[in-house]
């Protein structure tokens, strides 16, 4: 059985598998997406507690994927649990890192200015730091979807949802029938899935740029009613 | 719409100081500075004498350790700073506006902040790109990064005369201009002002920008004190100290040109007839001067033409159409060195100065000029010498 006929042998089963990967890859990025901006927001105008913060996820990232898995079976068994949280700890630090980058790179002159007209701090953060941040922070989420991609393939050592399971039971009986077959549709699976959601990052990158469209579309609403 | 504007309202500093956390020195201290309403006040001194610090206590965004500040009266304490910031404008250097915003959404912040209506906000933006000097057709949705220096700097006080504030802080908003756009929206600034009457306090460190702009000067020196709260003309013709003389730099007798009016030196008076007049009449008056000419005049007292003996002898009757055209003439309030280019560039030695409705009210020559500038230096010996007198018996 060549490659071909063993994807159109299981095409519903790779099909589920892959939804579930991106399904899982989505919904971990947007946990520590909404994590590691709060996170970041909350430390970013205390250095101390910024560098804290940073090199606590750093030192979380120097752990291998495969050991944090094994580490959190005791704790939180096997399956979705403890794949969930090794992705999520995993994609925190990108989106962490460049949201405390993005809103200290905003040039300190304009929240001077925001300030000086009379904006509070949360609307000066919603309204100026966090629009002028957004690329920097769009960068690492994009990074931490990378990331998430080929730790959640990992995450089939603990049972965990997605293509992973394709390239460990191909792993698992190598020299067996179909055991390269298994391996190279679960690999090129997350491949083929990592490009598509990059993809999508452009597109939002583009939509969402400072003279974007959307921007666009908000400020001729909001000025000119 | 064409609402009146907000007139300036008086601001008072009193006993105001500044201690930032692990400075040795206050960055102010006790600094007492009654504003006018409605006057340009210049803050200037050399970096780290406090000048910024000051203003930026006016409207919070530092908070004085001790002391008062009082806007039309009210303490600026009792007042939420995000609220009084909306009714205090506030320009800064390289105009910060806000670069993913357009122009239009940049100058409607203010009055967003304050719940105005769409209507009345894109209404107010085309108002303000008009009285700044930009086309609001073609600078509203533009991106301020597409814009100018100079153009920036102009949405920068648009946005900030935004919500018609009676007090603007401006927080060396030219310093980063080139000297021609500096000088245009210096010249513009003040004819703005003629018409908004806001109380202006203007942070610079450079002093012919102080001379220029300011209605009254604090000269500031380090840590955080005014050495000298007067006139541009005061603080030219009588420094306060050495400090200042030397702040000053030289120049002074050149700087007193461009601030001294024509009206306010003594002119020079020719002797003039009317129109009208009988020709041996003038002669006899041009005689008796000694100067051998004199100015016509018409019915409105305008100079017209200059006579002299030659024109004049063995004529009769009323003096007419004789002489030479007056080719130029100089107001009154122009300054004394406009005056003195114009003089450098005149036909004759002597040049008519006139008043309201063009009329005469005298005359200006190289000596006229020569010797008001002689005065008012021998004003300036006189007050050193009483102040070095005083200094010495105190």
């Amino acid at each position: 059985m060549n490659l071909w006929e063993y994807v159109e042998d299981r095409w519903d089963l790779i099909l589920f598998e892959t939804a579930q990967h991106a399904s899982m890859v989505a919904q971990c990025v947007l946990v520590a997406a909404v994590l590691g901006v709060l996170v970041g927001v909350a430390t970013y105008r205390r250095p101390r507690m910024a560098a804290f913060a940073t090199s606590s996820a750093g030192v979380l990232f120097t752990i291998p994927s495969l050991a944090l898995l094994g580490l959190m079976i005791p704790l939180l068994g096997l399956g979705v649990a403890p794949s969930v949280t090794a992705i999520v700890i995993y994609a925190l630090l990108p989106i962490l890192r460049n949201t405390v980058v993005g809103l200290r790179g905003v040039d300190p002159l304009l929240v001077d200015a925001a300030r000086g007209i009379g904006m509070s701090r949360r609307r000066t953060l919603a309204r100026i730091e966090l629009p002028l941040a957004w690329p920097v922070i769009l960068t690492g989420i994009r990074v931490s979807t990378q990331l998430a991609m080929g730790i959640g393939a990992v995450a089939a050592y603990v049972s965990g949802p997605g293509l992973g399971e394709q390239i460990f039971s191909g792993l698992a009986r190598l020299g067996g029938a179909n055991a390269v077959n298994a391996t190279l549709t679960g690999t090129i699976g997350v491949a083929v899935l990592a490009l598509l959601f990059d993809a999508c990052y452009v597109l939002l990158g583009r939509l969402t740029a400072p003279d974007g469209p959307l921007r666009r579309l908000a400020i001729a609403r909001s000025a000119h009613g | 719409m064409a609402e009146p504007s907000t007139h300036g309202v008086p601001i008072e500093l009193r006993k105001v100081t500044k201690a930032f956390p692990g400075g040795r020195a206050p960055a102010v201290r006790e600094l007492d500075l009654t504003i006018a309403a409605g006057e340009i006040v210049v803050l200037v001194g050399p970096s780290g004498c406090g000048k910024t610090t000051t203003m930026r206590m006016i409207n919070r965004l530092i908070e004085p350790t001790s002391g008062d500040i009082l806007i039309d009266g009210r303490s600026s304490r009792d007042i939420d700073p995000d609220l009084l910031r909306r009714h205090i404008g506030y320009v800064i250097q390289q105009a910060g506006l806000f670069p993913h915003m357009t122009v239009a959404s940049n100058i409607a912040q203010v009055p967003k902040l304050l719940g105005w209506d769409r209507r009345r906000i894109a209404e107010r933006v085309d108002e303000l790109l008009t009285l700044v000097g930009l086309e609001p057709a073609t600078f509203r949705d533009a991106f301020p990064r597409r814009l100018s220096g100079g153009q920036q700097q102009r949405v920068g006080v648009a946005r900030a005369l935004a919500a018609d504030p009676p007090v603007l802080l401006m927080d060396e908003p030219f310093g980063a201009l080139d000297p021609i756009s500096r000088q245009r929206l210096q010249d513009e600034l003040l004819r703005l002002q003629d018409d908004l009457s806001k109380t202006i306090v203007f942070v610079t460190h450079d002093i012919d920008e102080a001379l220029k702009l300011g209605d009254h000067i604090a000269i500031m020196q380090r840590p955080g004190h005014i050495v000298q709260y007067a006139r541009p003309a005061e603080i030219l013709t009588n420094p306060a100290d050495e400090y200042v003389e030397q702040f000053l730099g030289a120049g002074s007798s050149m700087r007193l040109l461009s601030l001294t009016k024509v009206g306010d030196i003594e002119l020079d008076q020719v002797p003039y007839a009317a129109e009208d007049a009988d020709a041996r009449d003038v002669l006899a008056t041009v005689e008796r001067d000694g100067r051998g000419y004199a100015l016509i005049l018409d019915g409105m007292r305008r100079p017209q033409r200059w006579v002299t003996t030659a024109h004049l002898k063995g004529r009769e009757g009323p003096v007419g159409m004789v002489g030479d055209e007056v080719s130029g003439v100089i107001g009154r309030r122009k300054t004394l060195q406009d005056a003195l280019e114009e003089l450098l560039n005149a036909d004759t030695d002597v040049v008519p100065v006139t008043g309201r409705h063009q009329a005469y009210e005298g005359a200006l020559s190289l000596a006229t000029v020569q010797n008001a500038i002689q005065s008012i230096k021998a004003r300036e010996r006189e007050r050193r010498m009483v102040r070095l007198g005083r200094e010495e018996g105190g």
